[in-house]
């Protein structure tokens, strides 16, 4: 069976080991985790972990269930319709151009998000495949450091 | 009403019903050991390492049906308990385990005796908890015992900071529980199961594949009346045996890598397979792509998880066998008759009779499948039998005459040496009435040996029927078959004096090479109610058979021994 790329959004009640129960099974059970965001959902007492991970049919129906499994875990939402973001920092040295930067992060929804002494600090929000374009065009301005975030999904 | 946090817990037990506790104290669960002390609502068993504790409750919840308790300090107290959670936990088995911790103040600072109980038996447990608010404590022990035993049973961890066991707060034990993220599916959905039943009904070949979930449901009495009803055969799992019942002709026997001639062809041939709590384990399969070609297959399961999870299933009904068979059996009830598939059993019977389940007898030397059968006709269904891991376990699945559920308690998930012995600890505190017996061998038996002491102390007489080869067998016998013979550290020829280790602890002890000597042995056991150790020397290189070769096809079975050791 071909493996399949899956965003996962787990609704878990908000308690201090439920990450580590979240990431231990997937370590436990050999499976794969590409991105993990996690953050309390307003005005509850319930946070959403967001998960990117790949496998055939058998292995991501296992993962579900697995996921439902976990006492502290509401609901398991694993969807192929899902919008997702996906967040990226780019430390330039000071020396490149700073308006070509500038440019380049406008063409992916981005913008400038610092400027120091010695360096320019560009942000872009955008879909993971859009992320990863971007990040292959900012080589040629010799990138100092790439911060990715994970991705963040909502149902359609 | 104000009380401290070691009295909750002493209360709580009490309000669970629980009537013993197996433990072993230690600093930081002083203070709940000083309320067990000035209680009288349940007793606590002194084991003398906490692995057997928690064997112990385990054992016990096993012969009853009711959540085994098990107490132990932090660090190493919890670490030795470990093997104990996890060998409940691949069973399913429903058991609470309290373990003390460092003060909340020292969690994170490597503390004298500090361990990450929570961490390290995350994997192991159903849930665990770390009680970090007094508040909380009522709930938490609530809710451990709730989840231990509802859905798919298992254990669970209550680990408790010492200060919180000291600290006073306000006690009212919670009449229910309302965890909003965890509602098992019991019921079934019956669209499903009237699906199931159409299947049934069309099917030529039908085979009832029924594993310890039938057990641990309670639903042997539905399970016969279904297999009885239509005349369906069933095959068991290892952890099933006793659910149809020996007697009972429609029971093949047992399935998978041990399991007799007839019951793998009923698999390999069947056209439906009716799996009730049974799981698919690569024990029972076989290589996947062999396994049950041509058949259908309906999944009854409580773990949705379980389902097509190495199988796909045609039919999966996620609920409580109880319940889905009662639905079951109301659909089914009056379309069916015992003649409808005659055809069918017949071709298993002649299976059975081309490679009956079978060993060779011998005037020399005792083999250890006539002591299983031997114990089965002179004590039969007045027994529970535990056993260790290894050949003698398999012989006890295979000849051992179980008559009932909760008659044959065995480690069969995890495979832990050493559980016998404080299981059959466990099993007798819950079933006084019967005599209890454990199957073990040379090799399992030292490991938990020190239990001797345990049952000598608390008049516990269970019966330790060594089953002795002088070898870790069942790895000698895989060494045999597929390493050409190099016993790599499998001989035991090495031996202690078990009958003078039995009555050393203050036990009786016996030395059997005679098949006389052994119905001499066993009565006398019985009669001084003592705990004992019956040496027997059986057969050196007796080897487990039918056997099916890790990841061969479940209808290619080893049935005759080729081996040149005899
Ligand atoms: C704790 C543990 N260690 C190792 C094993 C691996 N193992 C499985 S069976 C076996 C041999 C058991 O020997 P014995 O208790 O003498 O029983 P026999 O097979 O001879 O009947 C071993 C070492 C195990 N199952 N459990």
């Amino acid at each position: 069976m071909a493996d399949v790329r899956r965003v996962i959004s787990i609704l878990v009640e908000n308690e201090s080991s439920v990450l580590s129960r979240v990431s231990g099974l997937f370590a436990g059970r050999g499976y794969n985790i590409e991105t993990l965001t996690v953050a309390p959902i307003p005005d509850t007492n319930r946070s959403r972990i967001t998960i990117v991970t790949k496998g055939s049919k058998r292995v991501l129906e296992q993962i579900t269930k697995q996921l439902h499994k976990l006492i502290p875990v509401y609901k398991v939402v694993e969807h192929e319709e899902m919008v997702e973001k996906e967040m990226v920092l780019v430390k330039f040295p000071i020396d490149e151009k700073l308006a070509d930067i500038q440019a380049l992060c406008q063409a992916y929804n981005g913008g400038i998000a610092n400027v120091g002494a010695d360096m320019i600090i560009g942000m872009v929000t955008d879909e993971p495949c859009r992320i990863k374009h971007f990040v292959e065009a900012t080589k040629r301005y010799n990138p100092i450091e790439i911060v990715r975030g994970g991705v963040v999904a909502i149902e359609r | 009403m104000k009380m401290s946090g070691a009295r909750m817990v002493c209360e709580a037990l009490i309000a669970e019903g629980v009537k013993t506790v197996f433990g072993y104290p230690g600093g930081a669960i002083m203070n709940v050991y000083d309320e067990i002390y000035k209680q009288d609502g349940f007793e606590h068993i002194l084991n003398r390492h906490e692995q057997a504790s928690v064997h112990a409750a385990d054992g016990y919840a096993r012969a009853t049906g009711d959540v085994g308790v098990a107490m132990v300090t932090s660090g190493p107290g919890f670490t030795n308990a470990v093997t104990g959670l996890a060998t409940a936990y691949m069973d399913s088995i429903p058991m609470v385990v309290i373990s003390g911790q460092v003060p909340l103040s020292l969690i994170g600072t490597d503390g004298f005796q500090e361990i990450d109980a929570v961490g390290i038996s995350r994997p192991c447990t159903k849930h665990n908890y770390l009680v970090r608010d007094i508040k909380d404590l009522p709930r938490i022990l609530k809710e451990a015992f709730h989840i231990a035993r509802s859905g798919r049973p298992g254990p669970v961890l209550v680990d408790i900071p010492k200060d919180i066991t000291a600290q006073i707060g306000e006690f009212e034990y919670p009449k229910s529980v309302n965890i909003p993220s965890y509602k098992p599916t019991t019921k079934g959905n019956k669209r499903q199961i009237d699906k199931a039943v159409e299947a049934i009904l069309k099917s030529k070949k039908p085979l009832l594949y029924v594993g310890g979930g039938v057990v641990l449901s309670n639903a042997s009495d539905l399970v016969r009346k279904l297999a009885n009803m239509g005349g369906i055969p069933a095959v068991e799992t290892l952890m099933a045996r006793g659910v149809m019942g020996a007697d009972n002709p429609l029971l093949q026997g047992m399935l998978g890598m041990h399991g007799n001639y007839s019951s793998n062809m009923a698999m390999s041939e069947t056209d439906l397979i009716i799996s009730l709590g049974a799981r698919f384990d690569d024990r029972v399969t076989g290589k996947l792509s062999e396994f049950a070609k041509y058949a259908d297959i309906i999944h009854v399961d409580i773990d949705p998880a379980n389902i097509s999870k190495l199988v796909d299933v045609d039919y999966p009904i996620v609920g409580d066998v109880s319940i889905v068979l009662e639905k079951m059996i109301d659909g089914i009830e009056g379309k069916i008759n015992p003649d409808r598939y005659s055809d069918w059993r017949d071709v298993l019977d002649k299976y059975d009779n081309l490679h009956p389940l079978s060993y060779e007898d011998s005037d020399e030397v005792i083999k250890p499948q006539w002591v299983i059968e031997r114990v089965g006709e002179l004590i039969g269904e007045d027994a529970v039998i535990t056993s260790d891991v290894g050949q003698h376990q398999m012989w006890t699945a295979q000849h051992y005459p179980f008559d009932r559920p909760r008659q044959w308690i065995n480690s069969g998930g995890l495979g832990t040496m050493g559980f016998g012995f404080p299981a059959a600890i466990g099993a007798k505190k819950g079933c006084p009435d019967k005599i209890v017996i454990n199957f073990t061998g040379d090799g399992s038996i030292l490991m938990n040996m020190q239990e001797l002491v345990t049952a000598s102390e608390y008049k516990i007489p269970v019966i330790n029927i060594i089953l002795n080869n002088n070898f870790l067998g069942m790895v000698r016998q895989w060494q045999s078959f597929f390493y050409d013979s190099r016993f790599a550290e499998t001989d035991l020829s090495y031996q202690p004096d078990y009958k003078a280790v039995a009555e050393a602890c203050g036990g009786i002890g016996y030395t059997v090479t005679t098949k006389e000597e052994f119905d001499k042995a066993l009565k006398d056991a019985i009669e001084k109610n003592r705990v004992a150790f019956i040496n027997v020397a059986v057969n050196r290189f007796e080897n487990v058979l039918p056997m099916v070769p890790a990841g061969g096809a479940l209808y290619n079975m080893i049935l005759a021994d080729k081996t040149k050791e005899k």
